[in-house]
């Protein structure tokens, strides 16, 4: 690796002293004169027409200026432009126990709440869906009126090869169904956002958003303005993990409320709202039906996930083909047909979360793959590293394999837990379980098809020495900003600390399409590496003239542009910008970034390309005791392959913070609902929309965690960094249960795996029931004919054989094309 | 109705008129302006709005603001001091501690209730402190490492912002 100053080197983040003394300004601390307060009025209905909303009375309340209803919202929006199927506020029908229905702007939050609750809504009850079986079993009522019919949003099938006949020919056919609970973001910050109208008269809103272009977009068609009437900007999210990549309802009711009112309007959900809000995990049932050869080698496999959707769209035709997207770039899988579908059922929301579509079917994997390793005979790591994808291959579905640190990373851990002295040695109650995954560096396709750059950065030079560097990347608490601000001062040569960011506000900075699917570092990184490079060309001749050699000599480093054979001939930085901007004027730059055209050209081969993809082992053990099924964490050895860590320790920080929220999911955290009582009118209610009831670890829960990253550079990311947010979750849960198996010899295939599961395990094992706790089977779906394409290592080309000509279609389909789930 | 509440924030003396129902919360947040005291949950379940009364961390969100009355509260704008960071502070921003940062003001008020009152925390002790703080981001690790390196500082005899004087019974304990 060449030598570097910044890049790699342990630092204190850019915005860290904002962060420790209550500086960093959240959308909630925005305080402006003038400005009003909005509360929203949510369905209590799960499934109901809208037969009227009597406003009359809370308009009558003091201090209430305005009351909105649907009827001021005609124009629907949604994040995916195939799934445009939610209004700000309901107009006909409601679809959750949370679904806006009015709402009212106030002089204070009090005043809004009493109004609020003045609001007479009248309902038609409608048959309500509480979970795919309903949805599955009947048509009518439609939650909604587009999708594939009845209450199925969305069924895919592909199939790569003759999958039927790789079975046929395998081995062993291992066949398991394997459930995964949803579960929520939970970020800190409750969402938030402040509208106003500024003195042009056009609209800004601050918003805890992860995404502010997408806002953008979405602000612009449902509000019908110009968007360049709009700037949206960012606020340092407190925590996102994809629960706030999608536009949401609220966003759109102030930006109205403001412009009716032409004063600033605020709204911050309360901690109830943002578990309604939700777009989180999916509840998935899956099926794996795996051929593998009797040395351990795959032959074809044949997935099934069924998606619980809840009541919109949201990213949910991306999290879908995400269920089936990334088998393929972790293990050497030669045929493989992947069926998924989505229904719409009538809870919150699902969407992205961290790992967007992958974490369950990741699960599913490598719990069988525990199981077959179990009946070959063979060691689980060995067995997988007889399987790992090759490097710079495409896959059966034409994913580009890049970089794979894999190997690497599984004897990392192995070395470093003893696995080798643990594995099915451990006494009894004591277990170890391993696991692995990979993970996308930012989604190669943008939500929006066009052919327009993902990432853009611009750069300005000063008389004062001083760097500023502008791009439309959110921080969510990743670190894009000082990502952005590190690979600039890198290159020029200064510190990172002269360098000022301007980042996530459309009116300022150049587009980037978001802190979503752990695209910022690769994308944004490359954009800041072009740009600061430009900047430095600038630079270096003017500077290189006047020191008399040649321009390539030059160095930039400690703040001076100097002759890298006489270091001590050189000038200041500032000296240097000074002498090039008398040379060729003010100087400002731009770099930006768009990923490598997919070789995928079916349908449906929008979602899953990268630039590049992470990779990740580890190693869990727990404790377990038999007679309460209570599980602990003592230890975890996670090896991440990351490319280059340009700050290690922020990418600590990732590693640590998704074995984190990875034993949350493992062990504790599910976004469960539960039916009201027929005569409370039989809603279906979130079961503990609270922050103590939904549990999450605390910092008595966490384990020591061993760390590893495998640094080999890509030359695909900017000084050769791969992705960290999120890959690192994904071997965790399952790494938990193949752990539990390890220690009490019963499987929970089912997430969480609670001490509840673990003990009906037990007992069923005591009964001589098979030892296990999971679902049966998987529902029969009436799956449409799959997309035939040819693997290319079997002559394809990329295209389906059996699929009609697609030019006609390419918007439409262009909207699955990418997807979220986010670190920080 | 408005009441009048006379306290001291942050060593300076504050007379406020505040809606009588307010929490300490809101009356930090609203009318002090002092916004870098944070808000998750407004039930006492996340530990994010904690701040020091007469050197007790208390939940900001379940304290009437009038039950502050004649009290000395410290948020996090009042942990540094003479224009430098509190040692607490300076290792939290250097070590990876913060990453949204919207748990890092309650977490640093809570920390430094604890180094004001255990000078050698163990690791355990430091864990169990902090166990009323969610953080989502961290997984916590660098969090206590951060306490622990403040201490090796000299956060707990930190002369520039000692522990406040005790003050009223009944808060404290």
């Amino acid at each position: 690796m060449k030598t570097t100053r910044v890049i790699g080197q342990p630092r204190r983040r850019v915005d860290g002293r904002a962060k420790v003394t209550g500086q960093t300004r959240f959308a909630d601390d925005i305080i402006l004169p003038r400005m009003l307060h909005c509360r929203l009025l949510r369905s209590t209905q799960p499934h109901a027409r809208i037969v009227g909303i009597n406003t009359s009375k809370a308009m009558k309340v003091d201090g209430v200026h305005l009351v909105l209803t649907g009827e001021s919202f005609p124009i629907p929006y949604g994040i995916l432009p195939v799934s445009h199927d939610e209004h700000a506020l309901c107009r006909d029908k409601v679809r959750f126990v949370g679904d806006p229905v009015a709402a009212v702007i106030a002089c204070d939050e009090a005043t809004a709440d009493v109004a609020v609750n003045l609001i007479d809504v009248s309902y038609e009850p409608l048959r309500t869906f509480a979970g795919p079986a309903d949805s599955l079993a009947h048509d009518e009522p439609r939650i909604h009126d587009y999708g594939d019919h009845g209450n199925v949003h969305k069924a895919v099938a592909l199939q790569f090869g003759d999958v039927d006949a790789a079975l046929a020919a395998a081995d062993h056919v291992f066949d398991d169904v394997f459930f995964f609970e949803g579960n929520t973001h939970l970020p800190l910050e409750q969402h938030a956002s402040v509208a106003l109208q500024d003195p042009d008269g056009k609209l800004v809103i601050y918003s805890s958003t992860q995404t502010p272009h997408y806002l953008h977009r979405a602000l612009a068609k449902s509000l019908a303005m110009p968007a360049a009437h709009i700037r949206v900007i960012a606020t340092p999210n407190g925590g996102g993990f994809g629960g706030k990549s999608d536009p949401f309802n609220h966003e759109l009711v102030v930006a109205k409320a403001a412009l009716l009112l032409d004063r600033p309007v605020k709204i911050c959900l309360n901690r109830e709202e943002v578990f309604y809000c939700h777009r989180g995990r999916h509840p998935v049932t899956m099926r794996f039906r795996t051929g593998v050869t009797k040395d351990g080698k795959f032959t074809g496999l044949d997935l099934q996930t069924l998606l619980d959707g809840g009541a919109y769209g949201s990213y949910g035709v991306a999290s879908t083909f995400y269920t089936g997207a990334l088998q393929t770039v972790t293990y050497d899988i030669p045929r493989y047909r992947f069926r998924g579908c989505r229904v719409f059922t009538n809870k919150p929301p699902c969407g992205p979360k961290r790992g967007h579509g992958t974490p369950q079917s990741r699960f599913g994997q490598e719990v069988q793959l525990d199981k077959i390793a179990e009946h070959l005979q063979r060691d689980p790591a060995e067995l997988r590293l007889g399987m790992i994808a090759p490097a710079d291959t495409l896959t059966a579905n034409y994913l580009r394999v890049a970089t794979i640190g894999l190997a690497e990373c599984l004897h990392k851990v192995v070395d470093r837990s003893n696995w080798k002295e643990k594995f099915r040695k451990l006494p009894l109650g004591r277990g170890v379980g391993l696991a692995c995954s990979s993970y996308l560096s930012g989604a190669g396709l943008p939500i929006n098809w066009n052919d327009l750059p993902h990432s853009g950065v611009q750069l300005k030079l000063d008389r004062s020495g001083g760097v500023t560097v502008f791009c439309g990347a959110t921080e969510i608490g990743q670190g894009s900003d000082d990502v952005l601000v590190g690979i600039v001062a890198e290159i020029l040569g200064v510190d990172p600390f002269d360098v000022r960011a301007v980042t996530g506000d459309t009116d300022l900075t150049p587009v980037d399409l978001g802190s979503y699917s752990s695209r910022v570092t690769l994308m944004m990184g490359n954009a800041a590496v072009q740009a600061a490079e430009r900047a430095r060309e600038i630079v270096a001749d003017p500077v290189a003239a006047r020191l008399g050699i040649p321009a390539d000599r030059l160095v930039f480093a400690d703040r001076r542009v100097f002759d890298g054979e006489h270091p001590d001939r050189g000038v200041t930085f500032q000296e240097a910008v000074c002498i090039a901007e008398a040379c060729v004027g003010t100087i400002g730059t731009t770099g930006s970034y768009t990923p490598p055209k997919s070789a995928a050209r079916f349908k449906g081969g929008g979602v899953g390309p990268s630039p590049t993809y992470s990779y990740t082992a580890a190693v869990v053990e727990v404790d377990v005791d038999p007679d309460t099924g209570w599980v602990t964490v003592p230890r975890v050895w996670i090896a991440h392959d990351i490319g280059r860590a340009l700050n290690p320790t922020l990418v600590r920080g990732q590693v640590e913070g998704s074995v984190y929220m990875g034993l949350g999911e493992a062990l504790m955290e599910e976004q469960a609902f539960r039916r009201l009582p027929a005569r409370l009118s039989g809603a279906l209610v979130h079961k503990f929309p609270s922050m103590l009831e939904y549990k999450s670890p605390t910092s008595l829960d966490m384990p020591e965690i061993v760390t590893d990253l495998i640094e080999h550079p890509d030359p695909r990311g900017p000084f050769g960094a791969k992705e960290v947010g999120q890959g690192p979750l994904l071997p965790i849960m399952p790494a938990v249960a193949n752990a539990v198996y390890d220690a009490v010899g019963v499987r929970v295939d089912s997430i969480p795996v609670t001490p509840e599961k673990i003990l009906r395990a037990l007992q069923a094992r005591a009964a001589g029931k098979p030892a296990r706790s999971g679902p049966a089977s998987f529902p029969d779906i009436a799956w449409p004919a799959p997309l035939l394409v040819t693997p290319p290592h079997e002559g394809g080309d990329g295209r389906a054989s059996n699929e009609p000509e697609r030019r006609s279609r390419r918007k439409a389909e262009a909207g699955i094309g990418a997807a979220a789930g986010v670190n920080s | 109705m408005k009441v009048r509440l006379t306290c001291t924030v942050n060593r300076e003396p504050v007379d406020v008129l505040a809606d009588d129902y307010k929490t300490l919360l809101e009356v930090l947040r609203e009318d002090l302006q002092l916004t870098g005291t944070k808000h998750g949950c407004e039930l006492g379940e996340c530990g994010a709005c904690a701040v020091l009364v007469d050197g007790t961390p208390v939940l900001s969100c379940l304290v009437l603001a009038v039950e502050s009355q004649g009290r000395q509260i410290m948020t996090v704008e009042g942990l540094a001091a003479d224009g430098r960071l509190h040692p607490l502070q300076e290792c939290f921003a250097n070590l990876g501690a913060a990453q949204c940062g919207y748990c890092t003001p309650g977490i640093l008020i809570t920390a430094k209730a604890l180094l004001d009152a255990d000078p050698n925390p163990s690791r355990e002790r430091i864990c169990e402190a902090l166990s009323g703080n969610l953080c989502r981001c961290t997984g916590y690790l660098q969090i206590v490492e951060a306490v622990e390196a403040a201490l090796r500082l000299g956060a707990a005899v930190d002369r520039r912002n000692p522990p406040l004087a005790q003050g009223k019974p009944g808060m404290n304990q």
